[in-house]
């Protein structure tokens, strides 16, 4: 098994303490209005994954996908239960974001191959490859600002698949670019799964992880509600989904 | 840990690049800048106080000149160092990379300017007639100290930074409350001896004066003041590191 997760639960905290200075910090205190809340953000969560499997993860806003995908990546502990990850983890939470501005398209990319593990010889010689997948060598010595959004998640999304990781993550990530680039990136996921990987895409499009994982998790407030099975799963998570829409009407 | 450090080492040298790269917006002038700023400084303070402290201090220059090059050192590693968590936690809250690691580049930096200014310092030494002597050397054991302990503090401020959003103003006041007290333009002669040795309360004062007592005075300091340098980086680190590592997987929260 590459990755084991038992009955994993996280406790966030929320509240008043976030971007507050020490002089509201201790007025709050003394004023009796400092609440913190704790609440489960992922609670009892129970799967695991064999080498090559795509598992796509499903719920509503808020559900804990990001939470779980953070603890899975080793960014966060869990609080409760136990997570065992085999192999290297590349994983990409929300793309665009922990590049410099001000560093150049190739300066960015070094920086993030690095952060995600690889060494400076390796870099060196996918360097190439990476850019000409994310259809960028015009760029290559542009401050990373002036790129479009689309072409800012092209390359973090090349860093991340050109690698060959064992494990590959992607948050939200399948959804960028332009439809050329959409297709290309979607069979260079399944090459990498083909090659072996195991890999957890979470997705907001039913369609997209009908087509390309073969597990699928479901997690609403937390809670697991299911494991398994694509199709049936994705069935339900669709009746649910319609049903909440007409109760909001 | 040498293991651990190989292992992102890569990661490491590209946070440094970045940090000398932004800091100095890949300009010659915006490292010309860095050494013209202390420079300006100086003059200004050696206008101003060579007639009030400096007719009996010798060296006045250069005793103004090794206190302010100490100071801002430790001013520019620690607000850097204040701000390195804050300043990268679009990386760490996506990435799973050590936090230290921002801090140590940060701080890298600032003494790769530290060097900079120390070049200019000797260089205005030998015009004013001091003697180089071997003793010299020794004033790597005060630059050290000083690292560990810059290090040990951007630990324990970028910890507080995350925590309270105010912290930058907070220690802007108290780092300037800190050089009225580190004997920077004055020399302590002048207080009774009891107030005297409050003085070496302050970390900071005793790298100035280790600093003084080898390129002024020609003397390598006593035993005490060894002894100081090192208790000060020792208690900086440790209290620091162990801060860090209390807080290391809450930061996240609120971020």
């Amino acid at each position: 098994m590459i990755i084991d997760i038992k009955d994993l639960s996280i406790r966030y905290i929320m509240g008043d303490f976030k971007d507050i200075g020490l002089k509201e910090y201790i007025v709050r205190k003394i004023k009796g209005d400092f609440t913190v809340r704790e609440f489960w953000a992922v609670d009892g969560v129970t799967f695991s994954l064999e080498k090559g499997d795509m598992l796509g993860i499903v719920g509503t806003n808020g559900a804990g996908k990001s939470t779980l995908l953070k603890v899975i990546s080793g960014i966060m502990r869990p609080t409760k239960g136990e997570v065992r990850v085999e192999g290297n983890v590349s994983a990409l939470l929300e793309l665009a974001s922990g590049f410099d501005g001000d560093l150049t398209v190739r300066e960015n990319t070094y920086l993030r191959g690095a952060m995600l593990g690889y060494t400076r010889d390796f870099m060196n010689k996918k360097y190439n490859e990476i850019i000409a997948f994310a259809e960028l060598e015009e760029f290559q010595d542009r401050p990373f600002k002036q790129l479009s959004s689309g072409m800012k998640s092209r390359l973090a999304f090349s860093i991340a698949c050109l690698v060959k990781p064992d494990i590959l993550i992607l948050d939200e990530v399948l959804s960028v670019g332009d439809g050329g680039f959409r297709k290309k990136s979607e069979d260079k996921m399944m090459e990498i799964i083909h090659g072996g990987a195991t890999t957890i895409l979470v997705s907001h499009s039913l369609d997209q992880i009908r087509r390309l994982c073969n597990k699928v998790l479901w997690l609403d407030k937390g809670k697991q509600v299911a494991f398994g099975e694509t199709a049936s799963i994705c069935d339900k998570y669709k009746e649910f989904i319609e049903k909440k829409k007409i109760t909001k009407k | 840990m040498l293991e651990k450090f190989k292992k992102h080492q890569f990661l490491f040298e590209e946070l440094v690049k970045r940090d000398f790269k932004n800091k100095y917006k890949r300009t010659v002038l915006g490292m010309v800048w860095s050494i013209l700023s202390p420079l300006l400084m100086l003059l200004v303070m050696s206008l101003v106080f060579t007639h009030l402290f400096g007719r009996k201090t010798p060296h006045y220059t250069i005793y103004l000149f090794a206190g302010n090059l100490v100071f801002s050192y430790f001013k520019d590693a620690t607000n850097g160092g204040m701000n390195s968590l804050v300043a990268n936690a679009a990386i760490f809250t996506k990435v799973n990379v050590p936090k230290y690691l921002f801090l140590l580049s940060r701080n890298v930096s600032s003494l790769l300017n530290f060097g900079l200014t120390l070049i200019v310092f000797f260089v205005f030494a030998a015009f004013d007639g001091i003697l180089f002597t071997w003793k010299f050397i020794f004033l790597l054991y005060p630059i050290g100290c000083l690292v560990i302990f810059n290090i040990g503090l951007g630990f324990i401020l970028s910890a507080l930074y995350v925590f309270f959003r105010d912290m930058q103003y907070l220690y802007d006041i108290f780092t300037m409350l800190l050089m009225y007290v580190s004997a920077i333009f004055y020399t302590v002669d002048t207080f009774p001896i009891a107030y005297r040795n409050l003085f070496y309360l302050n970390p900071v004062y005793v790298y100035i004066t280790y600093f003084r007592r080898i390129v002024i005075d020609g003397v390598i300091p006593g035993v005490v003041i060894h002894l100081f340098c090192i208790l000060y980086a020792m208690i900086a680190i440790f209290i620091g590191s162990w801060y860090y590592k209390k807080y290391n997987y809450k930061f996240l929260y609120y971020l």
